[in-house]
């Protein structure tokens, strides 16, 4: 089987076991919506202010529930089945691919309803041009996330506290994004400059990749 | 494990017994290429297994360990077809393969709500779809009932006719000089010449 063929089986069926369990949709996602509605409220915030500060709390919220989505996969992942991939030959870098799609269509869709929510809560001041530069830092961001938390699992598998370990690892490394993210808008806003910060965030995306798929295999190797 | 020599000839079925904690399934994973050593060698198929190449030799391997491989939310048959795609095996095959197990009617139903013996089943029946060169076996028939012990017996026995090796870590003695050629025993990490 190719590399691709691996990869698009491992994200399939990745997705299939999220459809039925359904963590991402039925548990983080409302609560990130109600964390939406209850932020201004907690923080007598008037409508005005709240517009004003929409893209922010977006941002925030969007990356602290994003890491449980992102690491979803680090608490359901065994030895046994990492073996029996192993043994069935399955490439590491296919496997870390195929998760990285998996990941990157719940998290783009996951971000993308927030953002919605956001909208809808927030009414928040865009300035001209905002949007398009709002949705494209959204899904570099959503990638960037699902990279990060493929290696963080990655890194912690076959350790007892993973999931606490996996999300020391995420929570620094994810400060690119952040800043990216919410200096993209901030930026336009300024009037200036948005271009480095939309190269900071594909550049994280690209290093994360090249990390993820060079270690792939030696981590493996050493995790097991 | 220090000092430790086995070999496995074609057509052979070496047993391994021994107490809890004296290394057994450190010595399975060992031959499964899953643990690597610090000292000495390790040649599968004829192969020495080095970083290099490590895909080609895994894919002749089978092993069941202790725990069920399987995905819980996904059914038996959505589960081997899964195995089936990755090992590059006909997806044709699975209803058949989960026949020959006694799951046919079963294959429907998702891995969370079948037993450990189902579970142990759609395992062999994986090894039957990638019919393995090397079969590795660690206590692979605990807890199963006669029927199921058939199958596995049936398993090492496809594996030794078609010229491969099996390894069968067991603490049942009885079952091991049953289905092996010859049965060693494994302490502190030490094994006594197979006999």
């Amino acid at each position: 089987m190719s590399f691709w063929n691996q990869a698009l089986e491992i994200a399939r069926v990745d997705l299939t076991v999220e459809r039925r369990i359904g963590n991402t949709l039925r548990i983080t996602l409302p609560f990130a919506v109600v964390a939406l509605m209850v932020f201004p409220l907690a923080l007598d915030l008037r409508l005005a202010l709240v517009s004003t500060i929409g893209i922010g709390v977006f941002w925030a919220l969007g990356i602290l529930f994003g890491m449980q989505v992102a690491l979803r996969q680090s608490a359901t992942d065994t030895r046994e089945r990492r073996d029996l991939q192993a043994l069935l030959g399955v490439d590491p870098a296919a496997r870390f691919v195929g998760r990285l799609l998996s990941g990157g269509v719940l998290m783009s869709g996951f971000l993308l309803i927030v953002l919605l929510a956001m909208v809808v809560l927030f009414d928040p001041d865009v300035p001209n041009g905002g949007w398009p530069v709002l949705t494209m830092s959204t899904f570099l961001v959503a990638i960037g996330l699902t990279e990060l938390g493929t290696l963080a699992g990655e890194v912690t598998s076959g350790l007892s506290n993973r999931t606490v370990l996996a999300s020391l690892i995420v929570a620094p490394l994810a400060l690119p994004l952040i800043i990216g993210a919410s200096q993209s808008v901030g930026a336009l806003s300024r009037d200036t400059g948005i271009l480095p910060w939309i190269l900071l965030l594909i550049a994280s995306d690209l290093a994360l990749a090249v990390a993820g798929v060079a270690l792939a295999q030696p981590l493996e190797e050493a995790t097991r | 494990m220090r000092g430790l020599e086995l070999v496995v000839e074609p057509g052979e079925a070496v047993g391994i017994a021994g107490p809890n904690g004296s290394g057994k399934t450190t010595l399975i994973r060992t031959a499964a290429t899953l643990v690597s050593t610090n000292r000495g060698s390790l040649e599968v198929l004829g192969q020495i297994v080095g970083k290099r190449d490590l895909v080609s030799t895994r894919r002749a391997i089978g092993l069941i360990g202790h725990q069920p491989t399987l995905i819980p939310e996904l059914t038996l048959v959505e589960n081997l077809s899964h195995v089936a795609r990755l090992a590059g095996v006909d997806i044709a095959r699975v209803p058949r393969a989960l026949e020959v197990v006694g799951l046919d009617e079963a294959s429907d139903r998702r891995a969370e709500a079948c037993s450990f013996g189902m579970k142990r089943r759609v395992e062999i029946a994986h090894l039957l779809l990638t019919r393995p060169q090397l079969l590795l076996l660690d206590e692979a028939a605990s807890g199963l009932d006669e029927s199921a012990r058939d199958l596995i017996e049936a398993l090492v026995g496809s594996v030794r006719r078609r010229g491969g090796g099996c390894i069968v870590v067991s603490h049942d003695r009885a079952q091991l000089t049953e289905l092996c050629s010859r049965v060693a025993s494994l302490a502190d990490g030490r094994l006594d010449t197979a006999r």
